[in-house]
């Protein structure tokens, strides 16, 4: 009888450690992922940055279009704590670079536009993705941290706590957005 | 002569910049020239004669808020397509380093260019990023003007070189005329604050504080503020006993600007940094307001070191409301501040100042011919 119980203990005590350790090899696979997303979403910023001053210097715009440009792709490039405010304003500043009327027309035939804004939209692009998708990874951590079990063995270990990125990424003006514009695009 | 004038920001928003454009076009009018000024504005606003449109202009963040700018290869031509019917004798752009219709300008014409730097921006926002492209169009400058000592040292830092300080301008005789708001100032004391309400540096909390420290003790005391802003997220910061003796104008036109300045019995400027000049002291001044303001570099030097104005330390609510109950309780030095104020004033006067700026026009377009479209 008491082997019996003796055995249900055991079988016990592995199974829950089989279970502890399942939840400790996930919550690092998310933390493996959050820190992917993170350089991605990172790498993304910054060549938008770096584009977007390589169009002001480029001489494809006017001065005053190139200094604005130019001043809000280095504020956001040297920006560390308000980060998302700096990047925020690098985007109303692309849009507000963009939304000229007849924009497109204006560049085309410059030495060098075609490239230069297909660059920087593609580069666009690529904050809008990488910004989903670490804010998804970010979603799925804090998720998987409060697990009770999670909070009572400190399975997180020393990890801070991972926290969204908020910022304004949408080149369409706020409200036109349709629902193909999940994907923003320069021009319409 | 043939004077041009660039505004950089939204002609139909007022602000500091648009203000000093506007007085000295219309004392350089009144001096007998012929200017014509190119601003940011819609083509059907309501200008005054003088003002050409140059398009609407755009809120964009420019170096930490939101200013409403004109740029782009349209603002360009219609820049360009000004300067060759102007054929001024004399460019005279403002704020030329904004991304707007200043730099344009630059960019666009050959000859005599004087420009006038307003703004203190600070070496952390530096314009290094944007420096090779503004260095082409800010060499062709041949006068440099800073309205006050911090936008000068701004330009040494970033650009080099000098500048001539030639102060703000007010129409002094246009804040003359007495005309209080209805039921103002009243019997038991006016404080009064004229700045936006939103904006931390123009100090709205520090006057709230000390009026909530004058308010128990004396039961008539109200306060007047002017300005853009949350009314409620400002009234949150006065008890609740005392918030019916405060009155929120709101932003107001040019001549409620005036009639405000003649309701109150003290006006506090409790600012506390970031200005360069101190416009709303001049404005104070010329109105006779006596003035209660923080110790910063550019007020004491207004206010001739506290001569025609209190100082108090700055950013402190306890200094503030007890330099206020000063002259709140003393008729006398209030009538010798406003005195000394009124004779202080007259040296910001736009007949003068724009004398000043003349010669400094004198001084740059005989050696280098006229305005002329760069090829």
């Amino acid at each position: 009888m008491t082997a019996i119980i003796v055995i249900l203990v055991v079988a016990a005590i592995v199974l829950f450690g089989v279970y502890v350790s399942w939840r400790a090899g996930r919550l690092d696979r998310l933390h493996a992922r959050l820190e992917a997303a993170r350089f991605a979403l990172d790498a993304a910023l910054v060549r938008r940055s770096s584009v977007a001053l390589e169009l002001a210097s480029s001489g494809v715009l006017d001065p005053a279009t190139s200094v604005l440009l130019a001043e809000a792709a280095h504020d956001a490039r040297s920006a560390s704590s308000g980060r998302e405010m700096a990047e925020s304003d690098l985007t109303r500043a692309l849009r507000a670079v963009f939304g000229q009327p007849d924009f497109r027309a204006l560049v085309a035939g410059r030495l060098g536009a075609e490239e230069l804004l297909g660059e920087l939209e593609s580069a666009a692009h690529q904050v809008f993705l990488a910004r989903k998708f670490y804010n998804d990874a970010v979603a799925a951590t804090q998720d998987a941290r409060r697990r009770r079990i999670v909070l009572l063995l400190r399975l997180a270990g020393t990890a801070p706590s991972p926290e969204f990125f908020e910022i304004d990424d949408s080149l369409v003006p706020a409200g036109e957005t349709g629902p193909a514009a999940d994907i923003p695009h320069l021009t319409g | 002569m043939r004077i041009g004038l660039v505004c950089p920001y939204d002609w139909e928003v007022p602000g500091g910049v648009r203000e000093h454009v506007k007085g000295l076009a219309e004392a350089l009018i009144e001096l007998g020239h012929d200017v014509s000024v190119i601003a940011p504005a819609d083509d059907d606003a309501e200008l005054p004669s003088y003002v050409v449109p140059a398009g609407r202009a755009v809120p964009v963040p420019y170096n930490g808020s939101v200013a409403r700018l004109a740029f782009g290869f349209l603002s360009a031509s219609r820049v360009r397509r000004w300067l060759k019917d102007g054929a001024f004798d004399v460019l005279h752009v403002h704020e030329p380093a904004a991304p707007s219709l200043s730099l344009l300008a630059c960019w666009a014409a050959d000859g005599p260019i004087v420009a006038t730097m307003h703004a203190a921006i600070p070496r952390s926002r530096a314009l290094h990023a944007a420096q090779p492209i503004l260095a082409s169009a800010l060499e062709k400058i041949s006068g440099r003007i800073a309205v006050a000592e911090a936008a000068r040292s701004t330009l040494v830092e970033h650009l080099g070189g000098d500048a001539v300080l030639i102060p703000n301008g007010v129409h002094v005789r246009g804040y003359e005329k007495p005309d209080p708001l209805p039921g103002f100032p009243g019997t038991g004391g006016v404080l009064g604050f004229l700045g936006r309400m939103d904006e931390p540096r123009k100090g709205l909390h520090v006057l709230l504080a000390a009026f909530a420290l004058l308010a128990p003790e004396r039961p008539g005391l109200r306060l007047l503020i002017a300005g853009r802003g949350d009314a409620a997220e400002a009234l949150q910061q006065v008890p609740a006993l005392y918030r019916a003796r405060v009155v929120l104008l709101g932003q107001v036109s040019d001549a409620d600007r005036v009639r405000m300045l003649h309701s109150v019995t003290v006006l506090c400027a409790p600012n506390t940094g970031g200005e360069s000049f101190g416009m709303v002291l001049v404005e104070a001044m010329a109105a006779g307001a006596p003035i209660v303001a923080s110790d910063l570099d550019a007020f004491r030097q207004v206010l001739l070191g506290g001569e025609a104005g209190a100082l108090f330390e700055t950013g402190n609510p306890a200094a503030l409301a007890a330099a206020a109950a000063g002259l709140l309780d003393d008729p006398g030095r209030r009538a010798s501040l406003a005195a000394a104020a009124s004779i202080a004033v007259r040296e910001f006067d736009w007949s003068v100042v724009a004398r000043d700026v003349l010669r400094v026009y004198e001084a740059v377009a005989p050696a280098a011919g006229r305005v002329v479209v760069a090829t």
